[in-house]
Parts: C-alpha cells; structure tokens; sequence
C-alpha cells in the first residue's frame, strides 16, 4: 500500500470515529451516513496528514507523546498561575518585549505543534516563523535576555527536546 | 493613579461577587453562569472602547472561546444536549472569523 | 454523588481563570500582552469548564462532545492568537512605550533595506 492510501486510511478511521462520538448511534442508517461522509472526506483531503515513512517504532513515539503531554499540562498550569499572578498585582509588572529563538526542528507538524504549546506556556506568544531559517519570533512578557542563544535555551528547549522524540 | 483605579475595580468585582452570592439565591450553577455573563461584559467592553482594529478582533475571538464554555454550562443547567452543538458550531465559526479578520488586517486576500 | 462534586470543582476553576483572562484583556496595555492573558487564560478557563461537563456527564453523547470540544479549543485558540499577532504587527499598530526588545521590526527593516 503507497503512503497516500495510507494516510487516507488513517484519515477515513478518525473521522468516522469523530462523527460516531458527535450523534448518539443507535440505527443503521447514522453508521451508513457516517461510512459515506468519512469516505468522501478521506478522498477529499486525506493525503495530506503522512508524508514520510516511519522511522522508529510506534510504541515509543507514542510513550514520548503522553510524556510530553504531562510536560506540557504542567507548564500549563504554571502559565495560568503566572498571568493571574500579573493581573491582579496593582502596578502590573510587566517588561515585554518581541525576541527571537532558533530551532533545530525540520518537519512542518513538529513546527506546529512547538509554536502552539509556545504560545500556552508561560509569558510567551509566537508572532511570526521563518521556516527556511528555522527562526521563530516569540513576544514575552517578562524578558530576561535578549542575545538569541539564551533565549532558545529558555523558552524552547525543553519542549524541543521530547518532540525530536514524537516526531523525528 | 494606577492604584487608585485598581482599588476602584476591586470595589466593583466585590459589589458584584457580593450582589452574586449572598442576595441572589438561586442553584450553584446558575451563580457560576452569572459570573460568566459579568465577564462577556468586560469583554464587550473592550469591543466597544478598543483604540484600535486589533484590540476589537482580539476580544471578538475571545468571545467566541468564551461562549463554548457558557453554551455547555447552560446544557448542564437545562439538562439538555443540543447546546454542546450551538457552543461547538460557534467556536468554528468564530476561529475562521477571526482567521479572515486577521488576513483582511494584514491586507492579503483571502486565498494567499 | 462525588463524581458531581468533582466535576463543580472543575468548573469553577475553569470560570476562576476565565475571569483572570478577561480582566487581563481589559487591564493590560497593548494588543500583544492582552492577546497573551487572553489566549492563555480563557482557553485553559473553557477546557476546565468542559472537562468538568464531561467528568459530570461520563460517556455520554454529552460527554463526548465536552471532550471533542476541549481538543478543538486546544487545536484553534493559539492558532487564532497568532494570525492576529502578525496581522497587528504587520499593520503597524504600535507596541507599548514599555517595549524592551523588537527583533522583529528590526529583521524586517533589514529586508526593506535589502529588497
């Protein structure tokens, strides 16, 4: 089987799965509704989701996937934490400023997934990315360093480290 | 100047918070709901004074996360299961509203 | 009986920060910093309000939709939170006086010069 009937595959099983938790089944006719909708979109736009191979088993991909998001649920948390600490201080101890940080990531999805968790951890909003330069441009609001290299190790490194593991 | 309109919003939140949970006595739920509606009004708010474009499409997209949120709490209240629908249906509209808003601001096309 | 003690615990820490949120969107000074509280505090605020629903309703049709909803919430809201990021920068809509740092303006200076 090539890749694009694979990822069609995969895209065809999620969104019949997606359409059976979204209406309470209990006929015939919703499971057929749902195995032609989930055909049609597969056709449609399924070959898009997988364009390389595997590299590493799928087991400890996924294992370094839960672990980040633990990781991530923390930092979360501290973030939520820390814009409350913000907002109710009466001065508002704000220093923002606009940084940039390099990446060592390549993949498009691993990309994406930096830039969303970057924006929901602490202080930090990504507002633009150079993919061809692996630049990231990132608002913080609280800047603690400005030179390039600390400021990748600071904001980036920990989430860039795990998703090396999921991704790549 | 900063602290004196600090203590005034405290003074305000607590009239509220106050007004909420000791005269208003109605179910748990609908006390959380209240709070909820006090906070869209904080939002509407900022679309209505916003100096600029940016501000007013920021608290439009935050409307929208909101109201997924106080769609559902209404589900729970009425025990009904179709306000999940409205609240999940909004939250798309609104992410592809302020996608377009977005790109209109930054003067491209809607297919670039 | 517990699990709907749990699940009001939930909510209301999820309608706490949703709180914080907005009044960060009203308190703080310019489209970036109130897009960051907003963003953060909301969208963590809406997923506790709907993991609660769903720890309220179990495996519901109710409940799955809470669960849909909660990965839809955490797939849009940053993405939303960035285009508009850029769209202001790139519209010139000016940044705080507080501002430390721009290295984005200073990059796209260099380009202009370049080009």
């Amino acid at each position: 089987m090539s890749l694009k009937w694979k990822s069609r595959l995969i895209v065809f099983l999620l969104s019949l799965l997606v359409w059976l938790a979204l209406t309470s089944w209990r006929d015939v006719q919703e499971i057929v509704a749902a195995i032609v909708v989930a055909a049609l979109v597969s056709l449609a736009a399924g070959h898009f989701l997988i364009t390389t191979h595997k590299q590493k088993h799928l087991l400890v991909r996924w294992f370094a996937a839960v672990t980040y998001f633990f990781l991530f649920l923390r930092e979360m948390i501290k973030a939520n934490v820390h814009v409350a600490y913000i907002v109710l201080h009466p001065l508002l101890p704000i220093k923002p400023g606009i940084v940039k940080i390099k990446t060592r990531l390549t993949k498009d999805v691993a990309m994406t997934v930096l830039t969303n968790s970057i924006t929901l951890t602490p202080g930090t909003l990504t507002v633009d990315i150079n993919p061809q330069a692996q630049e990231i441009y990132i608002h913080w609001i609280d800047v603690k360093a400005t030179d390039v290299e600390t400021c990748s190790k600071q904001i980036g490194a920990q989430f860039e480290k795990k998703l090396k593991e999921v991704f790549e | 100047m900063k602290v004196l309109r600090w203590i005034v919003g405290l003074v305000f939140i607590g009239i509220f918070f106050g007004l909420n949970f000791y005269y208003y006595h109605g179910p748990f739920i609908a006390k959380l709901i209240n709070i909820l509606l006090f906070s869209a009004i904080f939002v509407l708010y900022r679309v209505v004074i916003g100096p600029s474009a940016a501000d007013r499409i920021v608290a439009v997209d935050i409307l929208g996360v909101l109201s997924i949120g106080l769609l559902s709490l209404f589900g729970l209240f009425f025990n009904q299961g179709f306000f999940m629908d409205v609240g999940l249906i909004w939250a798309l509209m609104s992410f592809v509203a302020s996608i377009a808003f977005a790109k209109i601001l930054e003067g491209r096309s809607i297919d670039d | 009986m517990i699990r709907e003690i749990v699940g009001m615990v939930f909510i209301s820490i999820g309608i706490l920060f949703d709180f914080l949120g907005v009044l960060g969107l009203v308190r703080l000074p310019d489209v970036y910093n109130r897009l960051q509280a907003a963003t953060k505090c909301v969208t963590f605020g809406s997923a506790g309000i709907l993991f609660g629903i769903f720890i309220i309703q179990g495996f519901t049709s109710f409940g799955f939709k809470a669960l849909l909803g909660i990965v839809f919430i955490f797939l849009t809201s940053p993405v939303a939170a960035h285009a508009i990021a850029r769209a202001a920068h790139k519209s010139r809509i000016p940044l705080t006086p507080l501002t430390v740092i721009d290295c984005y303006e200073a990059d796209h200076e260099l380009k202009d010069k370049v080009d």
